[in-house]
């Protein structure tokens, strides 16, 4: 494709609840106490799996982002306009803006060279929900078996876990605190509805 | 009226009005319905269940056996306790005999779930719970106070001791507030930790009602690094004849209701005691203006202090005497009192004394339910005549009553100690606070337990009337004849005699019959005999809490493509695969489900069809080792597959059973698309992962799943290559330069990039066009548009199913059930002779051998209108005698519009040797079906349409 017919291209994208905007606004302004919610489609998404830690594509996929892989479980690191989820042991999830996939696939295939991995482009596979406010963290609470206090999960976390009986993959992007539950397609519609019950519940 | 004119917990500006039985009644905020009810002079509860004698209010908490009552109104419910319902105006509840009733109305309160984790969970909120609370809290770690009561005090809320000088309740205001001022402190009020299970995870179920905000109850999801169990103690009742008269009382529950409710529940008392708690007690009703006739202690020398205070009092004091019966008839009227000597039999005259309240200690029982929920262990402990925590399972401490330190100064010196080490252990030391000096509650004196007061004539098989478990209207005599039917284990005779077994779960009771049970058998103490087991939950819990918001629309996960709303406009009706809605037919206005199945499989066989087949799980397998690790998990080879080739393929499980079916893509040497069954999807994902990381850790093979990356349309029928033309002008879809089972990589007219496969799972030509989800519903839209003047016909899964039947093509799952081998299916030919593959060795096994293995066929009803129930069993003879032996049972079964005829598909016994046989499906209304086996493929065998 090409870069004239990206707008025609995307006028035919649909996000899973984009037909959600105008209620997830409304009821991120009507909670009693203050948290928001919101949709942020389509955001690029490659999945990265290697097969030894220390080998050379490691190194050169350092060099490449201008940041490592995080190593520590359950972190994420910011490198550029990326961020780089740790998924498992040789497993990452890297997140850009829209659009950017196919230039950092190019830029990964380049730094894995002939060794063994894989990289899949992934970006239509979840959506994004955004939870930011004073109360997020309560609203995770109701349907979220993990320690979210500070102490233990602050900004830079990330885990891939269970919301209400919904799989996800949590982020923690800033001390407000900001959540990203990154979350399949199909499930989208009920993990949007089981948030906004929980926020009126609050 | 009952109630004191001062004094108590209760708001007397605040009269709340309730409905009791029919009749209007007046009480205060702060009252329970039992002590509302007492200071209305209402003592009597519903009868016994089994014998219908005469019950009243015997406690004033959770262990209350008799006092069950029915809230009727807006949020009704069956079984609560009058001695646990707080009082509100409005209150409308009936006693209850037994079982409650359900109310049948749409439940429309809110009940909620919380999560949280806490370096120290304290449960209990009595002096020790509250002097752990406030050590652990110092010290900066996350606490959690967890109390079953509106206010925090515990049995201080009940008594008149003094902390530092100033009454009790002062200090625990003080130490509420400074609890509520540290920021990582919750204090839970109203809330029971009902379950304790592994790994310091405890449920606790807090009652809001009455608070602000909508929520009735929140279950509470509590993970601790440490927890305390301040959970105090429950005092016992004694067994002797006429025990479960109405007015014979707890004593505990007695100055609950002078001291906390400000009620008198009687004028002339008599106390019956094993230890020194009844002598507060009996000071307490002298000073409230009760008369006292008689405190009755069964021990020969009692402290002397607290005798003289009695006396001082001018209270009667009995040593080394017991009541032996109480007498009355709705309500006691009189106790007989006699001497016991060591052996606890009546050593004197009995002597009769008048009153119309009877409040008995005998002994406390620790709180140990949650303890040994814990899985930690009990032991007896003689001086204390009761059972108590011994070794801990988990990171738990039990402190105050709840292991037996009675006195108000053991109770804060065991929590301060408690609170400050749970926070230590947490990683937050911190300093143990100094003990307070306190007064009014010292050290108790040993107790003299009786666990059966004997009965004026008789032997135990004839004390009918020593009630053991008012509930469970269980008595001495019950016990004695599980132990002469043989049995000795509490467990049995539990379950023989019922005791312990009803809403109250032998809190009160359960150590007393221990104790009956030990001297029944002549054992030398109730350590001997032991308890029953403990489980949660510890009170009743409702089912609609358990539930939680998890109920209607947010039952369960609805999953949807991304061309839901397509279907949902264009009038499908949907049917749920797992999770997924999927579209099952396309009916028109008035359409039947018969006809649009017809009508759409017609399309498909004769013109074209459109399904989305998004729900397809897709897996992307990338290394490479990916040929070499496929070739090991499917039956048939895919390491030589051409790039660009799809292949089907089956995965059984190693004992060679069918696991999984699907197609499987090679789109680079290093890469292949397995999919999978949509309800198989994500055990598939794990099945590999579990063959590659425990197995074979050295292939070098990753797997990504990509089934919500992908929208799959399938464009099905003669005319669909037609419809691709118009979707991708620059594809030559000619079936030279695009041929049965493989893919190509393309740009659609409208931009979109596409990855189209020709696949076929009707046997017709057909198309399956994956393409980003979000770009799903504009794909199926131009498909659609594109195939407009063809006619295109949306299908759902019923017309799939049948073309799929008419073919022979099984469905995992439905034609199979983890008993069916490849071989079954008549799939030889998809079983590899060179390769191993998992499952591969089972198939040397006799029993997969065997001819007489249930194979796949089809069948065709002899009336060929008639269609044959799935799930029919399926025997040989029409005459033949029931029980019989079922030959198979049928799979699937469909109309079908190319056979114009009814068809099934079965597992038969050795069916493929009965080709041409009659078989009879007798139906469970008495109606028979004949049908012949035929092969599996009914619609064109030679497979002359799958190039169109």
């Amino acid at each position: 494709m090409t870069a004239e017919n990206l707008p025609t291209l995307h006028a035919l994208r649909r996000s899973p609840i984009g037909h959600l905007t105008d209620v997830l606004a409304e009821h991120s302004a009507a909670g009693r106490r203050s948290v928001r919610l919101r949709e942020v489609p389509f955001l690029a998404q490659l999945d990265l799996q290697l097969h030894q830690h220390g080998s050379a594509a490691f190194d050169r996929i350092a060099s490449a982002l201008g940041e490592p892989l995080p190593t520590t479980p359950n972190t994420a690191v910011e490198a550029g306009d990326l961020r780089v989820l740790w998924l498992g042991p040789q497993e990452w999830l890297l997140i850009g803006p829209d659009g950017s996939a196919p230039a950092t696939a190019d830029l990964l295939r380049a730094a894995l060279g002939d060794e063994p991995g894989s990289l899949v482009d992934v970006s239509a596979n979840r959506t994004t929900l955004e939870l930011a406010g004073p109360a997020a963290r309560q609203v995770l609470e109701k349907g979220c078996a993990l320690d979210l206090h500070p102490r233990s999960f602050g900004p830079g976390r990330c885990a891939q876990t269970l919301l209400s009986k919904v799989g996800v993959i949590l982020h923690q992007v800033d001390a407000e605190p900001t959540y990203r539950l990154l979350v399949r397609g199909s499930f989208a519609q009920y993990l949007a509805d089981w948030l906004l019950d929980a926020m009126v519940l609050l | 009226m009952n109630r004191l004119s001062d004094g108590g917990r209760v708001d007397r500006s605040a009269p709340l009005r309730f409905t009791f039985d029919g009749v209007q009644y007046t009480g205060l905020r702060g009252d329970t319905l039992a002590s509302a009810l007492l200071a209305n002079d209402v003592l009597h509860t519903a009868p016994s269940l089994y014998r219908g004698r005469p019950r009243g209010i015997a406690t004033a908490g959770v262990e209350e056996p008799n006092a069950l009552v029915q809230i009727e109104g807006p949020g009704a419910e069956p079984m609560r306790l009058a001695t646990t319902v707080e009082l509100y105006e409005g209150l409308s509840a009936t006693s209850l005999r037994g079982r409650g009733r359900l109310d049948p109305a749409l439940d429309e309160g809110v009940y909620d779930k919380m999560h949280v984790h806490t370096e120290v969970l304290i449960v209990g909120g009595g002096p020790a719970g509250l002097a752990a609370a406030l050590a652990a809290a110092r010290s900066g770690a996350r606490v959690v106070l967890v109390d079953d009561q509106p206010e925090l005090g515990g049995s201080l809320l009940a008594g008149r001791e003094e902390i530092d000088g100033r009454p009790a309740l002062d200090w625990v205001a003080d130490v509420r507030a400074e609890l509520t001022a540290q920021a990582d402190t919750r204090i839970l009020t109203r809330s029971t930790a009902t379950g304790y299970y592994d790994h310091n995870y405890l449920l606790v179920a807090e009652d809001r009602t009455g608070r602000p905000g909508p929520v009735r109850q929140t279950l509470w999801h509590i993970r601790a690094r440490r927890v305390v169990l301040a959970t105090g103690s429950h005092e016992r009742p004694m067994v002797f004849a006429g025990n479960d008269l109405p007015g014979v009382m707890s004593a505990a529950a007695v100055r609950a209701y002078l001291n906390r409710y400000a009620v008198l529940p009687g004028r002339r008392c008599v106390l019956l005691t094993t230890n020194d708690h009844a002598y507060a007690v009996a000071l307490d009703l002298v000073s409230a203006g009760a008369q006292v006739a008689a405190l009755v202690d069964t021990r020969p020398r009692p402290p002397a202090e607290l005798v003289d205070s009695a006396r001082r009092a001018g209270i009667e004091v009995i040593a080394g005497s017991a009541v032996v019966a109480a007498r009355g008839g709705a309500r006691v009227q009189a106790v007989r009192i006699a001497a016991l000597d060591a052996a606890d039999t009546i050593s004197g005259p009995v002597r009769e004394v008048a009153c119309d309240l009877l409040a008995v200690s005998g002994g406390w029982s620790p709180a140990v339910q949650l303890w040994s929920q814990s899985q930690g262990s009990l032991r007896y402990d003689e001086a204390l005549a009761a059972f108590v925590p011994d070794e801990a399972a988990q990171n738990v401490d039990s402190v105050g009553a709840s292991r037996g330190v009675l006195d108000l100064a053991g109770c804060l010196d065991d929590g301060f100690a408690a609170g400050a080490r749970a926070a230590a252990l947490a990683g937050f030391p911190v300093a143990v606070p100094p003990t307070p000096p306190t007064s009014g509650d010292g050290r108790p004196a040993r107790p003299r337990p009786v666990w059966v007061v004997p009965g004026e004539s008789g032997e135990p098989s004839d004390w009918s009337e020593h009630f053991v478990d008012l509930q469970r209207d269980a008595t001495v005599a019950d016990v004695q004849r599980a132990i002469r039917a043989g049995m000795r284990s509490v467990e049995h005779i539990k379950r023989y005699t019922t005791i312990g077994t009803a809403h109250d779960q032998g809190k009160a009771s359960g150590v007393s019959a221990t104790g009956v049970i030990a001297r029944l058998l002549g054992a030398r103490s109730p350590g001997e005999v032991g308890t029953t087991t403990f489980r949660g939950p510890y009170v009743p819990l409702t089912f609609a809490l358990l539930a939680g918001r998890e109920r209607g629309a947010l039952f369960d996960p609805v999953r949807t493509t991304a061309i839901h709303p397509w279907h949902v406009r264009h009038g499908a009706v949907f049917e749920n695969v797992g999770q997924w809605k999927r579209p099952r037919y396309y009916p028109r206005p008035g359409e039947s489900m018969e006809a649009a199945v017809l009508r759409e499989c017609g399309a498909a066989r004769e013109g074209v069809g459109v399904m989305d087949a998004t729900t397809l799980g897709k897996i992307d397998v990338i290394g490479p080792d990916a040929g070499e690790f496929l070739n090991r998990v499917y039956t048939n080879a895919f390491a030589k597959l051409a790039v660009n080739s799809a292949r089907y393929g089956v995965m059984c499980r190693a004992d060679g059973m069918v696991f999984d079916d699907g197609v499987t893509l090679r789109l680079a040497q290093d890469h292949y698309v397995m999919t999978t069954t949509t309800g198989n999807a994500a055990g598939v994902l794990d099945w590999l992962e579990e063959w590659l990381q425990t197995e074979w850790p050295e292939l070098r093979v990753r797997f990504t799943s990509v089934t919500e990356q992908w929208a799959t349309v399938a464009v099905v029928g003669p005319r669909s290559r037609e419809v691709l033309t118009a979707l991708a002008p620059e594809l030559d879809v000619s079936n030279d330069a695009f041929p049965f089972m493989t893919a190509r990589q393309i740009l659609l007219a409208n931009g979109v990039s596409a990855r189209i496969c020709r696949i076929s799972f009707s046997g017709e030509l057909a198309f399956e066009i994956n393409v980003a989800s979000w770009y799903g519903l504009a794909t199926w839209e131009s498909v659609i548009r594109a195939g407009e003047h063809l006619g295109i016909t949306p299908y759902g899964t019923e017309t799939m199913h049948v073309l799929r039947a008419e073919k022979g093509y099984p469905i995992v799952g439905q034609d199979t059930d983890g008993t069916v081998t490849p071989h079954d299916l008549g799939m030889e030919w998809v079983v590899s002779r060179h390769k191993d593959f998992i499952g591969k060795r089972s198939f040397a096994r006799a029993d997969t051998a065997r001819t007489d293995r249930r194979q796949l066929v089809g069948l065709l009803p002899v009336d060929p209108a008639v269609l044959l129930p799935e799930g029919a069993q399926l025997v040989a003879d029409a005459e033949v005698a029931v029980p019989t032996k079922a030959l198979g049972h049928v799979t699937s079964s469909y109309r079908s519009a190319a056979l114009g005829r009814t068809f099934a598909l079965a597992l038969v016994a050795g069916g493929r040797e009965r080709l041409g046989e009659t078989v009879y499906a007798p139906l469970a209304d008495g109606g028979m079906i004949a049908a012949t086996i035929t092969d599996t493929v009914l619609y064109d065998p030679k497979g002359t349409r799958r190039d169109g």
